[in-house]
């Protein structure tokens, strides 16, 4: 077993944390060592989450039993230690972390990363919390793993300042400080049912648990689903995520883009772990699914009510949300594979749109976002000078305008799910999937959960066209000027949701293998803990 | 001593859930921490109460596991002190940001209109 390759899961959260400590000693003004820094971190954050990804494909040697790879910290064994648990999944959502943040940090030092202070080292502590907390198998790492992305996130929301941001972040961060209170209380009461915090233990000593513990059990796990439904943005735990996506700088919103399918991530694995012992309500079934379609319709509502595109993205993050818990909570595990595919496109997608947004509006003023509102102001309004640094900064792309438009129009078709980009493939299939399901699942929920999609699709589009129209059938504006740094990483995730979409044989067969690894929870406890003869 | 333990438990949540549903921001922060006290002591409790046990082995005692309280839980209470301090310091820089910024200490930055 060939050394280094060995400790490839534990690298996606040293390294980060590393280029951390890097950054905060040398002085602000130093931007170039700074930014480079903070770019090969990045850069090799995607190529361990690649590495890993082939791993997990079994095309790279070391990796146990089923190409799960487990790194257990300071050498305990699974039970009393910690263990990183890198399979496919959570392969695939460190590459899907990994390739928007690298986006996401390329636009931001065009000139967000100077809109405030210590915006670098926060940016990769979140990326140490999403890495850890994809990679972890213990509960209680979970919450530290999720305690460190939010640390991060308080910071990158306020990043900018101003009234808008720190009143959208104080309400973000009261909710999420509550939420994060009700995961210790459900870590706890979990513990203290089954003795244990490991993962993959958790789901072997819930066969054991009489009926008496097994109700105290089943409350510890209904705080947690909700706990991972706030994360998720799941309806009615969902008010503080259009506010606090809208105000923040549009590289933290792009970056955001992914904390939501944190929450959608947590629940899939806890689902998939304690599945063959019966998985308590909130981790599936037709209570997930309402609760998806719930939230699929409050996203739908706010998209067409939003006046300003960036509170649209936020609507949409959720309908994508929503499309996602719907389709974990369907009966039988067929929409596991396309749920996933979906949360690929959608969340690179998402991310693209908050930068195109904030590229679009340049230049406008704020009150030219309120239809029906005198748009005589407009070209008269001041420009928050703290909100946009070094406004005129950067070379004309004399062709910005119609690469605004196509990128513009291309996030639009791959948020609301029309031909031919990879948004269009996702909800195809996931729709393609629902209706061959009947055998198992009554017809009524593949009918509710075709019509939710297409509907959520059409608000989408609306909205989209009808805002679209206010931002790009504007005359009375100058073109916005764009940088070559900032136009690149949107269209290289436009062009990344091309790519799904032409190699969707491929991709849907790996998600497939994802969904099937998953549902097969056995893979991952064998790979995890020793025989169970030998276990205590 | 269950009892003892579970009010105290439970006036700290009520008491800080009245205060986290309050309007200004200082009784957030205060619901948040005393919220955060009852937290800390049923993730101790869910260690099982026990008086004269340490969690830590001594060799004069012996390894039997029945003489010991479980030290997970107090090690997680640590880490969840720890952790509860750091938001709490953030969040109180944060509430006098929007104080300065708004001018008020009202959780939305502006006064809710008298009748």
């Amino acid at each position: 077993m060939s050394g280094w390759l060995q400790h490839l899961p534990i690298l996606p959260v040293l390294l980060p944390l590393l280029a951390a400590v890097l950054l905060l000693p040398p002085s602000e003004t130093r931007r170039r060592p700074r930014a480079a820094i903070a770019l090969a971190a990045t850069l090799a954050q995607l190529a361990a989450a690649v590495a890993l990804l082939a791993m997990a494909d079994g095309r790279l040697a070391p990796a146990g039993g089923g190409g799960i790879g487990v790194y257990a910290l300071g050498g305990w064994p699974a039970p009393f230690g910690i263990v990183l648990v890198a399979d496919r999944l959570a392969a695939i959502m460190l590459t899907l972390s990994a390739t928007l943040a690298l986006a996401a940090l390329v636009y931001s030092l065009a000139r967000w990363e100077r809109a405030g202070s210590h915006f670098l080292p926060l940016f990769q502590l979140l990326l140490m919390g999403l890495n850890g907390a994809f990679l972890t198998g213990d509960l209680f790492n979970l919450f530290v793993f999720f305690e460190v992305l939010l640390a991060a996130s308080y910071g990158l929301v306020l990043h900018g300042s101003g009234a808008m941001r720190v009143k959208a972040g104080l309400h973000y961060i009261a909710v999420n400080l509550a939420a994060s209170l009700v995961f210790l209380v459900a870590a706890a009461l979990i513990y203290g049912v089954t003795g244990t915090l490991n993962m993959a233990e958790l789901g072997r000593r819930l066969a054991l648990l009489d009926a008496h513990e097994r109700t105290l059990f089943e409350l510890g796990a209904a705080l947690l689903g909700v706990v991972f439904l706030v994360k998720a943005a799941a309806w009615p735990l969902n008010f503080w995520l259009p506010g606090a996506y809208a105000a923040a700088a549009p590289p933290v919103a792009g970056v955001f883009a992914i904390l939501t399918k944190v929450g959608v991530y947590a629940l899939l694995r806890f689902a998939t772990l304690l599945e063959d012992a019966g998985a308590p309500a909130p981790f599936g079934g037709d209570w997930l699914f309402y609760c998806g379609l719930a939230t699929i319709a409050a996203g739908t509502v706010g998209v067409l009510a939003a006046q300003k595109l960036a509170r649209v993205a936020g609507f949409l993050v959720i309908v994508s949300s929503g499309t996602l818990l719907a389709a974990f909570g369907f009966t039988g595990t067929a929409l596991t594979g396309p749920a996933l595919y979906y949360l690929v496109s959608s969340v690179l997608a998402s991310g693209a749109f908050f930068m195109v947004i904030e590229m679009a509006e340049r230049g406008r003023t704020a009150s030219a976002d309120l239809l029906a509102v005198s748009f005589e102001a407009f070209g008269l309004g001041d420009r928050d000078a703290a909100e946009h640094p070094d406004e005129m900064a950067g070379v004309a792309i004399p062709a910005a305008m119609a690469f605004l438009g196509l990128a513009f129009f291309s996030c639009a078709l791959l948020l609301t799910g029309l031909p031919p980009l990879s948004g269009f493939v996702g909800k195809f299939t996931l729709f393609a999937a629902a209706i061959a399901a009947p055998p198992q699942a009554p017809l009524l929920h593949a009918g509710l959960f075709g019509a939710a999609l297409l509907l959520s699709g059409l608000a989408g589009v609306i909205a989209l066209s009808r805002l679209g129209m206010r931002v790009f059938w504007d005359t009375e504006r100058p073109a916005p000027r764009l940088q070559w740094i900032e136009a690149g990483p949107v269209a290289m995730l436009v062009l990344l949701c091309l790519a799904l979409a032409l190699g969707a044989g491929p991709a849907m067969r790996y998600f497939d293998a994802t969904a099937r690894a998953l549902h097969d929870g056995q893979t991952y406890v064998g790979a995890v803990l020793p025989a169970p003869g030998a276990a205590p | 001593m269950e009892i003892v333990l579970a009010l105290a438990i439970g006036t700290l949540a009520g008491s800080g859930i009245y205060l986290l549903l309050r309007p200004r921001t200082f009784q957030v922060i205060m619901g948040l921490s005393l919220l955060g006290y009852a937290v800390n002591l049923f993730i101790f409790g869910m260690g099982r109460l026990r008086t004269g046990a340490p969690p830590v082995i001594d060799a004069a005692r012996g390894s039997d596991p029945s003489l010991y309280a479980d030290p997970l839980p107090q090690a997680l209470v640590l880490t969840a002190i720890v952790i509860g301090f750091a938001t709490t310091a953030l969040f109180l820089v944060v509430l006098l940001a929007s104080r300065g910024l708004s001018g008020t200490d009202h959780v939305d930055g502006r006064e809710s209109e008298k009748p």
